[in-house]
């Protein structure tokens, strides 16, 4: 049974107005649990309208949503349930944040489940070390922390929740390479620690390539594809004509094949290109090996 | 012109600076910036990389007097930035664009928004006129003049802040992260209409970047960090150093970073070289035949 499942999901925005807008058009996806899948689209493809519906902050105008084999519109699921169940971390989280210490904003999301006083501490202290917060800083104003650490703060609130689904909108967006690679890196062991399914909506293409299983491509208010990471890069030349950004050295590699050298051009990160490059040379040695 | 050509428009000089503590906080306070000297020339395109907190942005603001040095002198055009007197004649000649395209536009209508800066600077309305329509259309936004900013785009916002600064007719703009909120779309739009008012109207620009593909295309990468300038070289010099700048918390483009990873693996290698079509060919010039 998928995590994540959805039938014929259709929203449209303002109907009856002039500016009615279908932003998600009869998507059928299924979502299995424990994958890492990254969500790729450019502005206005419809993958920040889809995320909302798989936490039920929007109803869908027809088709279907089920979180764990459940229908999460039907009449016996209190929507309160999924929201505990899916944790959405939006945007830019760090405006969101309001408590006097960064201790009670992350305790708030485990509170509000009502849980008891011991294990919201045990949840809290855990999840700051994941985003790697010092214990010290826990009982500072999170408002006298730097952009980086406050994002942090934001995330290991949802965390704290320990969703079962963990979607993040542009986790890494406005922070420095550093800070990009340290959260993201935090998300995946999170992932790998408690086996949550994580959905990671992305502008770069680099980034979803590097720590997601599975990727999904939204074009149009539908679903392009949604495949393992490395089959999504065999269709380079298919993501580049809709006008998504391949990573620069797949660029490199298309260029290579269209120059007449007969490469693969799946290649999507600067590790994996090293390899294929050895390899075509050995390959390479071994036929001009056999043609003398 | 061309006697113009080396002259230079912003001159740092032993530049200190730090944030005041509380009164309260006995700790000395950080130093943001140590003893920095830098040379912006005119017709210039300058990059700036650093990770968050290396000084980078801080630098910037004290090209056009938001921030003054503590110590050391910051000229413009050979006016002081500390002297309160000549302030605007600082700020006419260097403009300054953010972050955050939200917290820049004023005015409701674009052409408004555009013509702002020039009503306090009491232009008069035919040539306000006349600005206005130049900028918008140097930005390449001249047919949204009547739209309202918040129907735009994060990049054409962008632009509409840019085009509000050009419409001062500045010598030299600088732009602090102005793509970091922007979707890949938005950022080239950006990317290229700094490119093109370096290119094709000699202004001076100085972006500040998280990005390493932007500021590849720079004449010239200042990389600070903790408080000082690590290098000042053109890209491609800047970029070889791939163990340094990883150190430092930045990258470089991937292309680079494969010539780095090639010549760990003995394979014949370039890491200056920095743009697509230098490392098609030098892999192409590797695998053919």
């Amino acid at each position: 049974m998928p995590m994540i499942k959805t039938e014929g999901l259709t929203y449209t925005y303002s109907i009856g107005t002039p500016f009615e807008k279908t932003a998600v058009n009869n998507v059928d996806l299924e979502i299995e649990e424990g994958t890492f899948s990254g969500i790729i689209g450019h502005t206005g493809s419809g993958k920040s309208t889809l995320i909302q519906h798989l936490n039920g902050l929007i109803k869908p105008t027809s088709g279907k949503v089920f979180i764990d084999g459940q229908d999460i519109w039907s009449k016996d699921v209190n929507i309160r349930d999924i929201r505990f169940k899916v944790g959405l971390v939006f945007q830019y989280p760090e405006y969101q944040i309001f408590e006097e210490t960064v201790y009670k904003d992350i305790a708030f999301g485990p509170k509000n489940m009502g849980l008891p006083d011991d294990e919201i501490d045990r949840r809290v202290k855990e999840t700051a070390e994941l985003v790697g917060l010092r214990q010290e800083i826990l009982y500072r104003s999170p408002f006298e922390l730097s952009g980086g650490q406050k994002r942090r703060v934001a995330i290991a609130g949802v965390m704290a929740m320990e969703p079962k689904v963990l979607i993040l909108d542009e986790p890494t967006a406005g922070l420095d390479p550093k800070g990009r690679d340290k959260i993201l890196n935090q998300i995946k062991e999170y992932h790998r620690q408690k086996n949550t399914t994580v959905l990671l909506v992305s502008h770069s293409m680099e980034d979803v390539a590097k720590f997601a299983d599975k990727i999904l491509v939204m074009n149009k208010a539908q679903v392009f594809c949604y495949e393992d990471t490395p089959d999504v890069f065999k269709r380079a030349d298919e993501l580049t004509s809709i006008g998504l950004s391949v990573p620069q050295i797949t660029r490199v590699f298309l260029e290579l094949k269209k120059r007449g050298i007969d490469i693969r051009t799946d290649v999507y990160t600067t590790e994996f290109a090293r390899k294929t490059i050895l390899e075509y040379l050995e390959n390479k040695g071994k036929r001009g090996g056999a043609n003398a | 012109m061309d006697s113009k050509k080396d002259e230079i428009i912003i001159s740092a000089q032993n530049v200190e600076f730090h944030y005041e503590n509380d009164p309260e906080d006995k700790t000395p306070p950080k130093q943001v910036l140590k003893n920095v000297s830098l040379d912006i020339k005119r017709g210039q395109f300058t990059a700036v990389l650093g990770h968050n907190g290396s000084g980078k942005s801080t630098i910037a603001k004290h090209m056009n007097g938001i921030l003054l040095p503590c110590g050391g002198k910051v000229y413009v055009d050979g006016i002081d930035t500390c002297d309160e007197d000549r302030i605007f004649d600082v700020r006419q000649r260097v403009g300054m664009v953010f972050q955050n395209p939200d917290n820049q536009l004023v005015a409701t209508i674009v052409e408004e928004d555009v013509a702002f800066a020039l009503e306090n600077l009491g232009v008069p309305t035919d040539e306000m006129r006349e600005r206005v329509d130049d900028a918008l259309r140097s930005v390449g936004m001249y047919e949204y003049r009547e739209h309202s900013p918040h129907q735009l785009s994060g990049g054409q916002k962008q632009r509409i802040a840019i085009a509000g600064i050009i419409a001062m007719r500045p010598d030299c703009i600088v732009l602090d992260e102005p793509t970091a909120m922007l979707d890949p779309k938005g950022r080239k739009e950006v990317l290229k209409t700094i490119r093109k008012l370096n290119h094709d109207f000699g202004i001076t620009a100085v972006l500040i970047t998280h990005y390493m593909e932007e500021a590849a295309q720079a004449d010239r990468i200042v990389v600070m960090d903790n408080g000082e300038i690590l290098m000042d070289d053109v890209p491609k010099n800047v970029f070889s150093n791939v163990e340094l700048m990883k150190r430092i918390g930045l990258d470089v483009p991937q292309v680079t970073e494969l010539m780095y990873l090639m010549g760990q693996s003995g394979l014949p290698s370039d890491t200056h070289i920095i743009d697509e079509e230098e490392c098609a060919d030098a892999l192409f010039a590797l695998l053919k035949n």
